[in-house]
């Protein structure tokens, strides 16, 4: 059953082989069975799901229901939803159940899905390994020793494990496509602006975008149309029309054209990494593609760049979380300064207190221009060597993390090493291009993730491109055998 | 870039951060570990580029001036450490 | 030694929107603490702030009205401080590229001079919520309505010289949001306030002095005060060998002085940094000529109009157009009474008198524009004379219906039947044969006084409804007999 992917789910449902109320019990028993050893759930909403299977097999009865009617989902603990504890993986938020639906929340709830619960992540989304989460790290199907990656560690976990249909998360430096990646399943970065970022608790609000984590393309794209669309309470919300990600998933990719930019096959990746991407990448000669070698000469400095953007709007962002009106309060505070500084110090982990103070320090005056203005420059840099890349070629592919999944532990105090882990990801956000990452051969027993890149809202084209491979190739249906 | 632990006080107090004592060295060397990591960007010449503070070029959307929120004060204080009379509470503040 | 006073202003504007600069809560005055604070105004996890399109019609309106460059794209921007009033840990303002530029006002000084003040820039931003100190268990109680209301900040190059200047110039501005119908100018509620910054120097030296930046005024006759007590208090300083430092200093007008605010922070540092959360704003032309379009008459221009139109005398001009609801006030009446000086008379004496006795604003005068311009058209058309129409207007005031009706009611019709006057004439005239002796025989320069004792003898014998231009000429026609 968990094999299944959303349409034939779907035609199940239809077909009335199972209820939308059995389904969702099959995968609340896998979740009390298995997500012990993962930790990939902060908070299973158990009853909320179970009514709103109900209501989903009332609707697929009225014939008036959409593909995600009925399908169990999973999400990011980002997300605020009403009436449920909504903690973004901090202890600052362990209190706080949302007055409110995030917008993908309620696209989501809109189409009749059935939401299972909430997935852990790295604290605030900061984080690469899943580590820094106040409710413990999550851990890789694959190996439980391993690290899922992060921080949509959960999602990837619990999707790669079986544990929801599909799941959402958040990538604001690769955090849907590096676990993804590192768990062996698709996850969708789409264009910035496209999904709301409306209740999405914010990390870097010029960088976050959510998007899909799923077992297929196909899975990927069926999600995406619920989760798309303008919000008017969003600002930076793309007004652009939503195309059907069904259409043209399945067309020919003869002639298109992927550029190999030579950056993301440096000296720091692992060789067994390439090797898989090369398989990859032969494949699609094989279809037809040109093969195009790009650079994108800007590359390397998309990691420098990134720690202070990212850091320096996380240090405004996180300033409203003051034991004020909601979250975490210090005892007793003994004046205003008090309340603020313990709330806080005690509210957040170390990387979310890094990262504060990181920004804070790049944002102070007479840094502001050597450090956040050069940010932005560069940054315009980076994203002209992609406009330049795309009058050339199609898609852009490499590989998306440097390494497989590593150990639990193994980059925890190296901060700066934890931050390199996400080097290939992390110019797509500082351009706001949509980027996928595809299962493709195992290396060594551990998942292999292909990055895709795209030009601004060419997600169908992505999608494409990830499906025709998926169509192929059996790599994305490999499954964690623990989990079987 | 290296920074002093007197460097963090100042920042943690700008960002209203309680950092204990015997975080401080630590701290500090991480900050200037990330800082040694970011300067990598001096060695690029940027005279003349624009700063890009949005990956879209897109222009501020304006909403109509109505008025569309009710009063959801009760809700919204159920998640509040501290209120009384429908006020937020805080330590006193000295003016 | 010879001192020079310089002073800058920085207006803050609230602006007359329904909803709040970047949610749509209420911005009402007065609503019960937190009720009109959304999720948005209160800084929820995950919320984001959508611009409001009148508080920008409004800036452009503001911008267009004291001739001031409009920025074709302007950026919002965090200025990042704790405060418990402030929600998010930072407030949403303009930094770099405010929406509107450098602008200037004329302002008119008590000589009769006019003298040009520069505005530096006027940006867009959201107001904080208040702090309440009334006791909660030693603890301060927040209320956050306030929060996200839109303000205008004007802020003036340093180009006044005295606090006469400064409050001419805060009038004028006070007068031009109010005409543009951006700001309702109330002061008391806060709705407009004004902060100066205040250095003196010796005459003749080209460098500022160290200024401090004096807050919490809430009146014109408090920005006076405050102003001045400054002034002297850093000449003081000086004089007694000491440094004005730079600093903020509130006003306190129970004391009538300014005092030093603790600082809150050693050195604020207020990272500003371009709002992610929101885009740049750009405006094509379309927009902006519809905004202008839709923009009321400004108080020069109705000033120069009503000279024109209604041919008043230039003092009379602006003192009907010192505010808009008077200016409109005087426009509705006249526009009915079909006279513009007689109007101007009415609304600048009896009914500016009435409202200052009753400490009433022109909005809430028991005689409106319709009632007055009625009664006025009775003056026009000789039903009434303006003696009889004082009476008329007292009555209005006290609430007994209209003009024609009280008229009607208490039989105050003027008399102009010729013969019934020539009755009540010949009637006084034998009456009074000594002083018709008297007439005849003066020399015709001192007659004119003399005539006057006839008139108000004929008036008083009609009640007062005679009508006074029929008696004049019929007085003397009879006497010259």
């Amino acid at each position: 059953m968990q094999e299944k992917s959303i349409s034939e789910l779907a035609a199940g449902l239809r077909a009335g082989e199972f209820s939308s109320a059995e389904l969702t019990r099959f995968y609340l028993d896998r979740i009390s069975q298995h997500d012990e050893k993962l930790n990939s759930y902060i908070t299973v909403t158990e009853e909320a799901a179970l009514a709103a299977a109900e209501s989903a097999d009332a609707r697929l009865k009225s014939g008036d229901a959409d593909l995600l009617t009925g399908i169990p989902v999973a999400n990011k603990d980002i997300f605020c939803t009403n009436g449920v504890k909504s903690s973004c993986g901090s202890r600052m938020l362990d209190n706080f159940i949302a007055p409110y639906d995030a917008g993908v929340i309620s696209r989501l709830k809109g189409a009749g899905a059935v939401l299972l619960g909430k997935t852990n992540m790295d604290e605030f989304a900061m984080g690469s390994s899943n580590e820094t989460s106040y409710y413990g790290p999550v851990r890789n199907p694959w190996d439980t020793e391993l690290v899922p990656g992060g921080s949509s560690g959960g999602s990837a976990a619990a999707v790669a494990a079986g544990l929801c249909v599909a799941a959402t998360g958040t990538d604001t430096g690769g955090s849907i496509r590096q676990p993804a990646a590192l768990c062996g399943i698709t996850g969708l970065k789409p264009t910035y602006g496209r999904v709301s970022r409306f209740g999405m608790i914010a990390f870097a609000s010029s960088l976050d975008q959510g998007g899909p984590m799923t077992r297929s393309a196909e899975d990927a794209a069926i999600m995406l149309q619920s989760m798309a669309g303008f919000d008017e309470r969003d600002s930076t919300s793309a007004q652009e029309a939503v195309p059907n990600y069904l259409a043209d998933i399945d067309a020919d990719l003869k002639g298109l054209k992927i550029g190999l930019p030579k950056e993301y096959f440096d000296e720091g990746l692992s060789p067994e990494v390439a090797a898989s991407i090369q398989e990859a990448i032969d494949f699609y000669r094989q279809q037809g593609a040109e093969i195009i070698d790009i650079s994108l000469p800007n590359s390397a400095l998309s990691v420098p760049v990134y720690y202070v953007v990212a850091p320096a709007e996380c240090s405004s962002n996180l300033a409203r979380f003051d034991g004020v009106r909601f979250g975490h309060r210090c005892d007793d505070p003994k004046d205003l300064e008090d309340l603020y500084k313990r709330s806080r110090g005690e509210g957040f982990g170390a990387e979310v207190k890094r990262r504060i103070l990181i920004g804070t320090y790049a944002l102070s005056a007479g840094y502001y221009d050597a450090y956040y203005l050069k940010a932005q420059q560069i940054r315009h840099l980076i994203s002209d060597d992609f406009a330049k890349a795309f009058e050339q070629v199609d898609v852009i592919m490499g590989p998306t993390a440097p390494t497989t999944a590593f150990g639990l532990g193994e980059k925890a105090d190296d901060p700066v090493s934890m931050y390199l882990s996400d080097i290939y990801t992390i110019a797509v956000n500082l351009a706001g291009l949509p980027g996928m990452s595809v299962p493709v051969r195992p290396a060594d027993g551990k998942p292999v993730g292909l990055q895709i890149i795209g030009n601004y809202f060419q997600e169908a084209k992505l999608l494409n491109v990830a499906h025709r491979l998926q169509q192929e190739t059996e790599w994305h249906k490999a499954r964690p055998a623990t989990f079987a | 870039m290296s920074l002093e632990r007197s460097d963090v006080e100042k920042i943690a107090h700008l960002a209203r951060l309680a950092v204990s004592e015997n975080e401080l060295d630590n701290v500090a060397s991480d900050l200037s570990n990330i800082l040694d990591l970011v300067e990598q960007m001096n060695a690029v010449n940027t005279d003349g580029v624009t700063p890009m503070a949005h990956p879209l070029h897109m222009s501020q959307r304006l909403r109509d001036d109505a008025v569309t929120e009710d009063n959801q004060r009760d809700h919204f204080q159920g998640v509040a450490p501290a209120t009384e009379n429908g006020l937020y509470l805080v330590p006193k503040v000295i003016e | 030694m010879q001192w020079e006073t310089v002073i800058g202003l920085e207006i803050h504007a609230q602006l007359a929107t329904q909803s709040k600069i970047f949610s749509g809560a209420s911005t009402a005055f007065g609503a019960e603490p937190n009720t009109q604070a959304c999720s948005v105004d209160l800084g929820l996890p995950g919320v984001l702030p959508v611009l409001n399109k009148g508080a920008v019609k409004m800036a452009v309106k503001f911008a267009h009205a004291i001739g001031a460059e409009l920025s074709q794209r302007s950026i919002f921007a965090r200025k990042n401080y704790f405060y418990p009033d402030l929600p998010k840990g930072y407030q949403i303002s303009q930094y770099e590229l405010p929406i509107v530029g450098e602008g200037q006002v004329d302002i008119s000084l008590e000589n009769g001079d006019s003298k040009t003040i520069g505005v530096t820039r006027a940006h867009l931003e959201e107001d904080a919520g208040k702090s309440l100190h009334e006791d909660f268990h030693g603890m301060t109680g927040i209320d956050l309505n306030r929060a996200g209301t839109p303000l205008l900040e004007i802020v003036s190059e340093p180009d006044m010289r005295s606090a006469k200047e400064a409050v001419a110039y805060a009038r004028k501005i006070h007068q031009i949001v109010q005409y543009l119908g951006i700001c309702d100018g109330n002061m008391q509620e806060g709705s407009f306030r004004c902060d100066a910054n205040v250095s003196v120097r010796l005459k003749g030296e080209e460098k500022f002095g160290t200024r401090a930046e004096l807050k919490n005024i809430n009146s014109f006759r408090f920005l006076e005060r405050a102003i001045n007590f400054e002034v002297e208090r850093q000449i003081d300083v000086i004089e007694s060998g000491g440094e004005v430092v730079q600093e903020t200093r509130l006003y306190d007008a129970d004391k009538d002085e300014t005092r030093s605010m603790r600082t809150k922070e050693e050195a604020n540092d207020y990272r500003y940094f371009p709002d992610p959360d929101l885009l740049p704003v750009e405006f094509d032309q379309p927009f902006i000529d519809a905004v202008i379009a839709d923009m009321p008459e400004l108080p020069g221009d109705r000033c120069d109009r009503f000279e024109q139109e209604y041919g008043l005398k230039r003092a009379d001009a602006e003192a009907v157009t010192a505010s808009r609801a008077v200016a409109d006030y005087f426009e509705e009446a006249a526009k009915i009474a079909g006279d513009g000086k007689l109007t101007a008379n009415w609304v600048t004496v009896e009914v500016a008198g009435a409202l200052n006795k009753d400490g009433l604003d022109i909005a809430e005068s028991p005689v409106n524009a319709e009632m007055l311009g009625g009664m006025l058209v009775r003056i026009v058309d000789n039903t009434i004379s303006g003696k009889i129409a004082k009476q008329v207007f007292e009555a209005m005031w006290q609430g007994e219906g209209d003009a024609d009706a009280i008229i009607e009611k208490r039989g105050l019709k003027q008399i102009t039947d010729t013969g019934a006057i020539e009755k009540v004439v010949d009637e006084v005239l034998a009456a009074n044969p000594d002083q018709v002796a008297n007439y005849r025989s003066a020399e015709e320069k001192k007659r004119g006084k003399m005539l006057g004792f006839f008139v108000g003898q004929v008036m008083k014998a009609s009640q007062g409804k005679a009508n006074p231009k029929q008696v004049n000429e019929l007085l003397v026609k009879k006497l010259a007999e």
